[in-house]
């Protein structure tokens, strides 16, 4: 696992109050019982564990680059940002 | 018209985390103002308040709770918690349908306000958390009650800084008064012991830097208090219906405005407002044996309020007791209201007028009985609690023995 995708881990599995392992890459947001609040907690928590500002606005979830329909698909999104930035 | 009784408080505040701690500190006239704990301490002139101390919101709130719950909120749902059991009421049905919150704040989320601002600002971050809003919002608290207890009638907040939770108890008894609502959950708190909220009121000048002294002739000035009070208000056949113990009977209520100066108060204003609450209670002057005065501890205030006070009761002003326990507690701003309501409610229950502390000179201009010093057992059949605003709104809350 990468080092960007431990961390994201780390904070769903904070946000869903699960245990890391209980995390799966494959689990949407609503499999792990994170709402629409803990959904825009977990952005706020990713830009400032990566310091990226992740594109997402909570009026159009689908709208942008930022692809939130699973775990692996979050880590992913993640890493390009964090790509980006460097 | 409907009567509207009392059937459940709680507090937390300086001097207790809950009713019984807080009943026995007025009982022995204990200050909970002291130093001041927090950040940038040294650059306030003023360093005193009640604070609450040794206080754990983890062992109250899970972790999801706190990232929502500002301090005022949290402060307000202990005593929800407190109030609503002791009332033995379970919301739901219809009930629930029409029961609700009105609660007073003046500062709302102030630390929240205080610490995103400092985040923003001192710090030069450009991002915060995304609760700011919600845990902010003046109705925050109004709304968890809300949430907590299933409460879907009409809920609000009400600001009017120093009178917030009369203004907010007295909405409460007026609805369920007229049929409104059957139950309404009501008080206030207020949490802006607060770097910027502490400077705030230091701009001001009107602050003691040493103690709360109301109606002493060395009073220097008002201290800040926190926490909050909340109570269940009921429609007396329903809490007698299903054998509620009753506290008291709230019989009154009158709101004035002095529409004159935006700090200093008024005579006049404050006396329609006192008169006003008798004239709703039908109570004659002479029925009053205990006021809970707004008792700021300022020269202006103490010694308008007991101008106030004489000329609405003339001679019976030398017989009744007037206490002002922010001498104790501190000055909870939207919030005092609701935590000086336990006194007067003490006072019909237990008999114990609660004392104006740290008295030490007669002041003539403040020549009542002030119960100075020392916690007074009297048989008392009607009260009566002031609060005086900032901004000439004036609130005065009626309240007699359960019959």
């Amino acid at each position: 696992m990468t080092d960007v995708a431990e961390k994201v881990i780390g904070i769903i599995a904070e946000q869903a109050v699960l245990d890391v392992e209980d995390v799966k890459p494959e689990a949407t947001l609503e499999d792990l019982g994170i709402d629409s609040l803990g959904l825009v907690e977990s952005i706020f928590a990713i830009e400032e564990a990566f310091d990226i500002q992740v594109p997402f606005n909570a009026n159009e979830p689908d709208a942008g680059d930022f692809d939130i329909s699973s775990v692996a698909a979050i880590i992913k999104a993640v890493e390009g940002l964090v790509a980006d930035a460097a | 018209m409907k009567r509207v009784v009392i059937t459940g408080q709680g507090t937390i505040n300086a001097l207790g985390a809950n009713v019984a701690a807080t009943k026995e500190a007025m009982r022995e006239g204990r200050c909970g103002i002291g130093e001041l704990e927090m950040r940038d301490l040294d650059r306030l002139s003023v360093r005193i308040g009640g604070q609450i101390k040794d206080y754990d919101p983890e062992a109250l709130f899970n972790r999801q709770q706190i990232s929502l719950y500002d301090r005022f909120t949290q402060f307000t749902l202990i005593s929800a918690r407190e109030a609503i059991a002791q009332s033995g009421l379970v919301f739901s049905g219809e009930l629930a349908a029409r029961s609700g919150v009105v609660l007073g704040t003046s500062g709302g989320g102030m630390q929240t306000l205080d610490e995103n601002y400092r985040s923003v600002y001192e710090d030069g971050k450009n991002r915060v958390h995304p609760f700011v809003v919600p845990k902010l919002m003046n109705n925050a608290a109004a709304s968890h009650v809300s949430m907590e207890f299933n409460l879907k009638g009409p809920s609000f907040t009400v600001a009017t800084a120093c009178a917030s939770s009369n203004h907010a108890m007295g909405q409460a008894f007026n609805m369920i008064r007229w049929g409104m609502a059957p139950v309404m959950i009501t008080g206030g708190s207020e949490s802006m012991l607060c770097f910027g909220g502490v400077k705030a009121w230091e701009g001001l000048r009107v602050m003691s830097r040493d103690a709360c002294r109301p109606f002493s002739a060395n009073r220097n000035g008002m201290v800040q208090g926190e926490g909050a009070a909340v109570f269940v208000f009921e429609e007396y056949e329903h809490a007698k219906a299903r054998g509620a113990e009753i506290l008291a009977e709230v019989v009154g209520f009158a709101m004035t405005s002095d529409a004159a100066d935006i700090v200093m108060p008024s005579k006049q204003g404050a006396a329609r407002a006192i008169s006003g609450a008798l004239r709703d209670a039908r109570l004659n002057p002479e029925d009053v044996c205990y006021i809970n005065a707004h008792g700021t501890g300022t020269a202006a205030n103490d010694k308008v309020e007991c101008a106030a006070v004489a000329d609405v009761f003339g001679h019976h002003a030398d017989e009744l007791m007037i206490s002002s326990t922010k001498s104790m507690h501190g000055h909870l701003i939207g919030g005092t209201g609701a935590v000086e309501l336990l006194a007067c409610i003490m006072a019909l229950t237990d008999g114990v007028i609660a004392p104006t502390i740290n008295y030490e000179e007669p002041d003539p201009e403040c020549a009542l009985d002030v119960v100075p010093n020392v916690a007074r057992e009297a048989e008392v059949g009607a009260v009566l609690s002031n609060a005086f605003a900032f901004g000439g709104l004036n609130a005065v809350l009626a309240l007699r023995k359960a019959i």
